[in-house]
């Protein structure tokens, strides 16, 4: 059986720190753009931080939005160029900290773009600080007593969030694991497959794992995720999946 | 053959987006410019362009970005508040070579202010309004007639720059129906530059947008300068009343400018010799209508507000040679008769020796 | 009989594919590549070409042939 990485991807000598997800990530998208078909027309927008990077590895037509602005630059985009699938890759702090509003809206809206947000639970590029999605008790660079939840609030889950919202695809996935790799990849493909059809908003959540800013090797960071953040982040299909 | 319609100010500057091939627009209610908004919600569909009343002006001008990075010619509008959170949008059109346009209708204060007419925000719109060394175009009409040439003048400037093009409209302005010619339809092709972004075969380069510096390295410090050098030699735009043997010029812009005329003429009736400079262009500042101004003893502005904000633009533009006073007041457009009166006074005392 | 391909001048001795290898056909060897980083070899004997290392690897350092 072959497995060969799509040309849409490569490896960038200024890339993700070890045991990254972005990595995945952004294999699984030029695996799937590829096998559907529509690589050549596939236009991305980026958020400013670790993910930004994939402009150097992804052969896509790309946008680097303003912090936080990724998804609202998408839309628009999209609005512009109506043939073109049109995705936006960002992070959980873009999404749920100072990109709230903009998540809320496009939700509610039902905007006509596909969603990926990668949650490694922290404010990654910046050096590691608390994000909406850290864990009650997670130390970071800006909780270094651990996250109070009580002040802070508990784990933002976007699935209750968007549970009055009538949008075709709403899923989380995980980017370690190979089952979990492969589950993954189904969801975008699905988020690929209903944006193509103009159902509206797509929206993937990755957890990915983040090593340097956990202060955990790979391996180690890939336990926490599995065992710690799963617990707060379930995997599976909320909108538009085939079981229920 | 052009119409030549009734039109509010607002509406005005809508119609004439549409005609010059505007097909996205995103913005938000924020008096006095929300008719933008509501003609717009049924007009854009008309003429199949798309339109969002987005949750934000936030995130309203980085649908905009995201607009013009596939080639639209894309608009948001505003006011005061309103405008201010745009800045950040602003810089980061301005950082990656896109053009759009941006409107201020501009309202009274800082803070919530006010919502009637008010010309505070020049300082904000001439110098950058957001982080970074940049500053935009910015056109300055004075009649919904000129919102509606401006705007096409607007996007054609914005695309010939890659830059945003700001238009400093006003709530007076704004709410004024006058009549208006509107200008011809055009089309507008997404593809008519190479640069935006498109979708990319797996043999041609990708596109990216992205601040320019990133991938331009060492050239980058001369293009830029050469393009600001370029705004600034070709794009000045002003009018002037009776500048060459005028011993007290008046400078003002949008709304003041009108009754500044008036004023010219009253003071001349008078065997003042007092004449107007009127900028249309912002920036790059008129710097080329003052070196006409051969006879003037003194400068006298007209503007909406306290602070002369146009005073240092002045004396930059004329050297300091001469004094620059300031007329105006935020609560409300001069009354043409208080304005002669100033210029008696401003006269008086440039013959007694001045400031 | 070669199964797999790698480019270890990618790798980053992250370990993953390590960990995921149901025949433990992975495993780090004594090269350092010029970034640093010790890097993984394959046992292409034990190898069954399920494709988990090429699924978790987040640098593309595998080649299933």
């Amino acid at each position: 059986m072959k497995l060969k990485a799509p040309d849409r991807i490569t490896f960038s000598h200024f890339g993700f720190c070890p045991g990254c997800g972005h990595g995945v990530a952004g294999r699984l998208i030029a695996e799937v753009a590829e096998e559907m078909g529509v690589a050549d027309k596939l236009l991305t927008a980026v958020d400013v931080a670790c993910g930004s990077m994939h402009m150097n590895d992804w052969h896509f037509d790309t946008v680097m939005a303003a912090h936080g602005r990724t998804l609202v630059t998408a839309i628009g985009l999209k609005k512009t160029r109506r043939d073109n699938p049109v995705l936006a890759y960002y992070g959980d702090g873009a999404a749920y900290a100072i990109g709230m509003a903009e998540t809320m809206h496009a939700g509610l809206r039902n905007e006509n773009v596909i969603a990926i947000v990668v949650n490694n639970a922290i404010f990654g590029m910046t050096g590691g600080q608390m994000a909406p999605t850290s864990l009650p008790g997670q130390k970071t660079t800006s909780s270094p007593l651990g996250k109070d939840a009580v002040r802070f609030g508990q784990p933002f889950k976007v699935e209750e969030a968007f549970s009055g919202f009538d949008i075709p695809y709403l899923a989380r996935g995980a980017l370690v694991g190979a089952a979990n790799v492969n589950r993954a990849k189904k969801m975008i493909k699905k988020a690929f497959e209903k944006h193509l059809d103009n159902q509206g908003l797509c929206y993937v959540e990755l957890l990915s794992p983040c090593p340097t800013n956990w202060n955990l090797e790979p391996l180690d960071s890939k336990r926490f995720l599995l065992e710690e953040m799963t617990k707060h982040f379930p995997l599976g299909e909320f909108k538009g999946g085939d079981a229920k | 053959m052009s119409e030549r319609v009734l039109m509010k100010g607002n509406e005005a500057l809508a119609e004439a987006a549409l005609r010059a091939g505007c097909r996205f627009f995103a913005g938000y209610p924020i008096t006095p410019q929300t008719e933008i908004l509501e003609y717009l919600s049924w007009r854009m569909d008309e003429v199949g362009g798309s339109y969002t009343q987005a949750e934000s002006e936030l995130a309203a001008v980085n649908m905009v970005y995201g607009a013009s990075s596939g080639g639209a010619r894309a608009l948001t509008t505003s006011s005061g508040p309103g405008f201010s959170l745009k800045q950040e949008g602003i810089s980061y059109l301005c950082g990656a070579d896109l053009p759009a346009v941006i409107v201020n209708v501009m309202r009274i204060g800082s803070g919530l202010g006010n919502i009637f007419q008010g010309q505070g925000d020049y300082w904000q719109m001439t110098r950058g309004g957001g982080h970074g060394d940049y500053r935009t175009i910015v056109l300055a009409p004075n009649s919904a007639q000129e919102n509606a040439d401006l705007m096409v003048l607007a996007f054609d400037l914005a695309e010939k720059y890659r830059h945003p093009v700001l238009i400093a409209s006003d709530a007076a302005i704004g709410q004024s129906i006058e009549a208006v010619e509107l200008p011809e339809f055009r089309d507008h092709d997404l593809n008519k530059y190479d640069w935006p972004v498109r979708g990319a075969k797996a043999d041609e380069p990708i596109r990216t947008v992205k601040n320019v510096f990133y991938s331009m390295g060492d050239a980058y410090e001369d293009y830029l300068r050469d393009k600001y050098a370029q705004i600034e030699a070709e794009e000045q735009r002003w009018e002037s009343i009776q500048v060459e043997d005028a011993e007290l010029v008046l400078v003002a812009f949008g709304i003041s400018s009108r009754v500044c005329e008036e004023a010219v003429e009253g003071a001349r009736a008078k065997g003042l010799k007092v004449g107007l400079i009127r900028p249309i262009t912002l920036w790059p500042f008129p710097v080329k209508a003052f070196e006409k101004a051969v006879n003037a003893k003194a400068f006298l502005t007209n503007e909406m507000n306290l602070l002369g904000q146009t005073m240092d633009d002045i004396r930059l533009a004329t050297g300091c040679r001469v004094p620059v006073y300031h007329s105006g007041s935020i609560f409300a457009i001069t009354d043409t008769n208080d304005l002669i009166v100033r210029i008696e006074e401003v006269m008086e005392e440039v013959k007694g020796g001045g400031q | 009989m070669e199964k797999i391909k790698t480019d270890v001048t990618r790798c980053k001795g992250c370990g993953l594919c390590v960990e995921e290898c149901p025949k433990q056909a992975i495993s780090f060897g004594d090269h350092m590549n010029v970034k640093g980083y010790r890097t993984i070899v394959v046992d292409q004997e034990a190898c069954i070409q399920c494709g988990s290392c090429y699924r978790v690897c987040p640098d593309i350092v595998f080649e299933i042939l």
